[in-house]
């Protein structure tokens, strides 16, 4: 069953984030949108946490709040920038969803 | 009318939550009512003033735009955390070019954007009389 | 709520007169909220006018007195960078007054 896990809390001021990698299984997604989008960016603190958990599973980053704080094109390599029907489409194409508030 | 110190301290990114717009609210509310003002920003604050926002995607005012207008309210200190940057993989590069025109100086213009470690910060707050953190 | 009508068009208004919608503003919706208050713009306060909505423009605020003030004398001359030369164009006060004929928010710290 494949589940697509929503954050959006910022990484440096809540733990949603971190808590979020460590219950996500083999083959689920996850989606950084609204201040979680900060956690995409490479070279920070939290980086090393992202791409452990691309090894086996899919992050996506809603584009519009990465624009939103000036942090395009700064995404670690093999983040899935989408936009707002992309993330329907993700939410559709799981089979169940998890939000990390 | 009594002039004070005030430090604004911001320690949210912007748009997710409503608190860095409420800051800069008052902030300018306090510069109007000639207070001296200076602005902190410490862990994800600094998201705040990255330059290049585009909001337009989201459907919410970009008001990054205002802080370049704060050298016109004469708030020429902007407190940065050189930790909280490097934590997030920005440089000041990354931050808007944030300056102010020094009257004392005939009108040169400066930059407003002060990188200091823990603790300088620290030194910093130990001189203010008012302190609202957002 | 109150509203203007201009060319057939209702542009809504606020408590307060101001726009609700910013992007409603055309000069006809300056001159019909200047008339409402028995004032007829003259290119003085359109010399002003435009100097808010351009600083709107570039820093997404409407500046306080003092700042509008200053700025003023910066760009157009001391002659006009001063608040009797602003109250005289605007006597219910260079920020509300202008600001709202300019089609921008009520200033920041007007109270």
């Amino acid at each position: 069953m494949a589940m697509l896990h929503i954050v959006n809390k910022s990484p440096f001021e809540r733990v949603a984030f971190d808590s979020c990698l460590t219950h996500a299984n083999a083959g689920d997604s996850i989606i950084m949108i609204e201040d979680a989008v900060v956690g995409a960016v490479d070279g920070s603190s939290f980086s090393g946490k992202v791409k452990a958990a691309m090894a086996d599973k899919t992050v996506y980053v809603l584009g519009a709040d990465l624009a939103a704080r000036g942090l395009d094109g700064k995404a670690m390599d093999g983040i899935v920038s989408v936009d707002y029907a992309g993330f329907v489409d993700l939410t559709a194409n799981n089979d169940t969803t998890q939000s990390w508030l | 009318m009594t002039t004070k110190n005030f430090l604004f301290v911001n320690r949210k990114a912007p748009y997710g939550t409503v608190y860095a717009l409420e800051s800069l609210e008052v902030v300018l509310i306090s510069a109007a009512f000639e207070q001296n003002v200076s602005l902190a920003f410490i862990d994800d604050g600094v998201y705040q003033i990255t330059k290049g926002q585009n909001s337009k995607g989201i459907g919410m005012k970009n008001f990054s735009p205002t802080f370049r207008a704060l050298g016109d309210y004469d708030i020429t200190k902007l407190y940065v955390s050189s930790e909280s940057l490097a934590e997030r993989g920005l440089t000041v590069d990354d931050l808007m070019e944030l300056t102010y025109e020094d009257a004392d100086d005939d009108y040169a213009e400066k930059p407003s954007i002060i990188l200091v470690d823990a603790k300088g910060m620290a030194a910093m707050m130990a001189e203010q009389e008012v302190i609202l953190s957002f | 709520m109150a509203s203007l009508n201009i060319g057939g068009k209702d542009i809504a208004l606020d408590e307060e007169g101001y726009l609700e919608n910013l992007n409603d503003w055309t000069p006809e919706v300056a001159e019909a909220l200047a008339t409402a208050e028995d004032v007829t713009l003259t290119s003085e306060h359109w010399e002003i006018l435009n100097f808010l909505r351009e600083y709107y423009e570039e820093y997404q605020i409407a500046p306080a007195v003092r700042v509008l003030t200053k700025a003023v004398g910066k760009r157009l001359g001391a002659d006009k960078g001063n608040s009797k030369y602003l109250y005289s164009l605007f006597p219910y006060g260079p920020g509300k007054q202008a600001c709202k004929y300019g089609g921008l928010p009520k200033p920041t710290g007007c109270v």
